[in-house]
């Protein structure tokens, strides 16, 4: 091939490659605009939620609707925690939360740890029983489960709160799957020291599955602070309510002074947004590991 | 018998470190499970001691009662206008964001903030942004391009407004299944389609929807399953002080809140029962039938 040829070779090939850099970088800006206008829609309902809950009343009924606050104010919360005991929501939201959380992560890895290293009778029947319950949708417990709370006289408390969901079917599922990949020498060795069986549970199977723990903690944590159906069936005075019960109260109660329900809709939601943005990593990975929802 | 001891020593610790979970299993599950089936054939109101009635509850639901057969259609709406569109949206942005381009995990937590949010607290906002007239935000914006005010919450659009919220609520959720998915697809694949000159929609016809089979599978029993039970939501944005979950006319009446509304506000357990079954028999073919599908376009 004589020079020229070679040339002309360079150039057309010059010429592509500059083509398809262009056409990259135009399908990037599509992206980018696709996927930050997208990213508005998702912000603009809490914007809102937080710019009205920072309003005075009589801007809140102005027209048009403005993002924009002149006189910011707290007067709406101060008036929504003197109404209604909105500190003790709280508090009970987060007690009834933190011990079902606590307990599913030890009652949870308890079980995985004997479902996955341990051998006993009827093992695997239990097991298969355990994964098929998945299947059963809440509905079909949810009456009978009102009758037995009711029955056990924990309508109302805490303990009808917190006992029911000390542990679950997908969190055993979970654990036991984690703990099926440790390799079982390490058992043996612990065993040969002469650990009883708790301390190795204790000293071997906890440090090892930190990960998976966490996992199950945050989407525990997160699907319990919530739960809305549960609390609505078994709790029915005023000063035992959970937080989004509150909140359903506040919306049919005062659903017409907006700053305050919004205000209201704040308090519930940055605690979740605050643990959120401190885990994400675990939060993202997590999710795409298991499937979990939270 | 020493090793028979031992052994039983050693099963010992397996049946206590399930017991707990077990006590709680077979108390809010097993028992329940039978003891709904059971009174799904009784009348039955907790006060009096459930009177057996055999296939009468099943009969009535399906011959006798409109509002089970609104419900149903209600909840086949809100699935039908939810899932497909939530699916479509959730890849599009799976795709973008898998895409070499910044700030990804900025666009991920974006996406996901309205997952970990409640839905009561959602309800609440969105109810605020459809108020109806011209302050709510929604109507603002409609007429700032000329449109006439929707009146959101009444009994043609409430429905419609719970699915819009729905879709915008459930993105990030799918999104982020979808990255998962699409992370697992080995890269050799896309290199040897460009070898061949594949254009960008070759490849994702031919090797992203394929590999993404599986995914696609579980995003989409899921998005059914949850879907079908929705209840916070309709219960936020349908409710009255008359008390009444589905709004008027229960024009937003969904399957669950019939039960919810059957079984807690006009205590009739019984019949309660009998639709939890039946909504538990409808989950159970959804699930089958889609497992069978994918099968079938696996092996082709």
């Amino acid at each position: 091939m004589d020079m020229n040829g070679i040339k002309e070779l360079e150039r057309r090939g010059a010429v592509r490659v500059t083509s398809k850099k262009k056409q990259q970088r135009t399908a990037n800006l599509l992206i980018y605009i696709f996927l930050i206008a997208g990213s508005f829609i998702m912000i603009v309902p809490f914007v809102w939620m937080i710019a009205t809950s920072f309003k005075p009343l009589d801007e809140i009924n102005t027209y048009p609707p403005s993002f924009f606050i002149r006189k910011p104010t707290i007067a709406a919360y101060l008036e929504l925690f003197r109404i209604i005991p909105m500190g003790r929501y709280f508090l009970n939201s987060l007690f009834a939360t933190t011990a079902i959380t606590v307990a599913n992560i030890f009652f949870c890895s308890l079980a995985g740890y004997a479902f996955a290293k341990h051998r006993f009778f009827g093992r695997d029947k239990l097991f298969l029983l355990l994964v098929g319950s998945m299947m059963i949708p809440w509905q079909v417990n949810l009456i009978p489960s009102f009758v037995i709370v009711k029955k056990f006289g924990w309508l109302n408390s805490f303990y009808g709160l917190i006992i029911p969901a000390m542990s679950g079917a997908f969190g055993i599922f979970l654990m036991r799957q984690f703990i099926s990949n440790i390799p079982d020498d390490l058992i043996d060795a612990a065993k040969i020291d002469g650990c009883t069986e708790f301390t190795i549970y204790r000293r071997v199977i906890l440090p090892l599955i930190q990960p998976a723990l966490a996992s199950l903690a945050i989407f525990t944590f997160m699907a319990q602070w919530n739960n809305f159906v549960w609390p609505l069936v078994i709790i029915y005075s005023s000063k035992m309510r959970t937080i989004p019960l509150a909140l359903s109260v506040l919306n049919g109660q005062f659903g017409t002074n907006f700053a305050m329900v919004m205000a209201g809709a704040v308090v519930a939601t940055a605690p979740v947004l605050i643990v959120f943005i401190a885990f994400q990593k675990y939060f993202i990975k997590g999710i795409a590991l298991t499937g979990l929802k939270a | 018998m020493k090793p028979f001891a031992k052994e039983l020593n050693r099963q010992k610790w397996s049946y206590i470190f399930i017991g707990p979970s077990f006590m709680i299993f077979t108390l809010f599950l097993i028992i329940p499970v039978f003891a709904s089936l059971y009174w799904s054939f009784t009348q039955y109101n907790i006060l009096q001691p459930p009177k057996f009635v055999g296939f009468q509850n099943y009969i009535n639901i399906l011959f006798h009662d409109p509002r089970f057969w609104k419900a149903m259609t209600n909840t086949a709406i809100y699935v039908a206008g939810t899932v497909p569109t939530s699916i479509v949206i959730s890849l599009a942005l799976a795709v973008a964001i898998d895409q070499n381009i910044r700030f990804k995990n900025w666009f991920k937590t974006f996406f996901f903030i309205p997952s970990i949010t409640s839905i009561i607290a959602i309800s609440v906002i969105w109810k605020w942004l459809y108020a109806s007239g011209k302050y709510g935000l929604f109507n603002h914006a409609l007429s700032s391009i000329g449109i006439p005010p929707v009146n959101w919450l009444g009994i043609d659009w409430t429905l419609p407004s719970i699915i819009i919220m729905s879709v915008w609520g459930g993105l990030g959720y799918n999104m982020i299944l979808f990255i998962a998915g699409l992370q697992g697809i080995p890269h050799v694949f896309y290199e040897a389609a460009e070898v061949d000159g594949a254009s960008e929609w070759d490849k994702f016809r031919n090797i992203t929807l394929p590999l993404l089979a599986p995914t696609m599978l579980f995003v989409t029993i899921m998005s059914i399953i949850s879907a079908f039970q929705v209840f916070d939501a309709v219960y936020i944005m349908t409710y009255s002080s008359e008390g009444a979950v589905g709004g008027a006319l229960d024009c937003a009446l969904t399957i669950v809140a019939y039960l919810y509304d059957t079984g807690f506000q006009r205590f009739a357990m019984g019949y309660a029962s009998a639709l939890a079954y039946l909504i538990f028999l409808v989950l159970f073919i959804v699930t089958i039938v889609n497992m069978r599908l994918v099968e079938k376009k696996i092996e082709y």
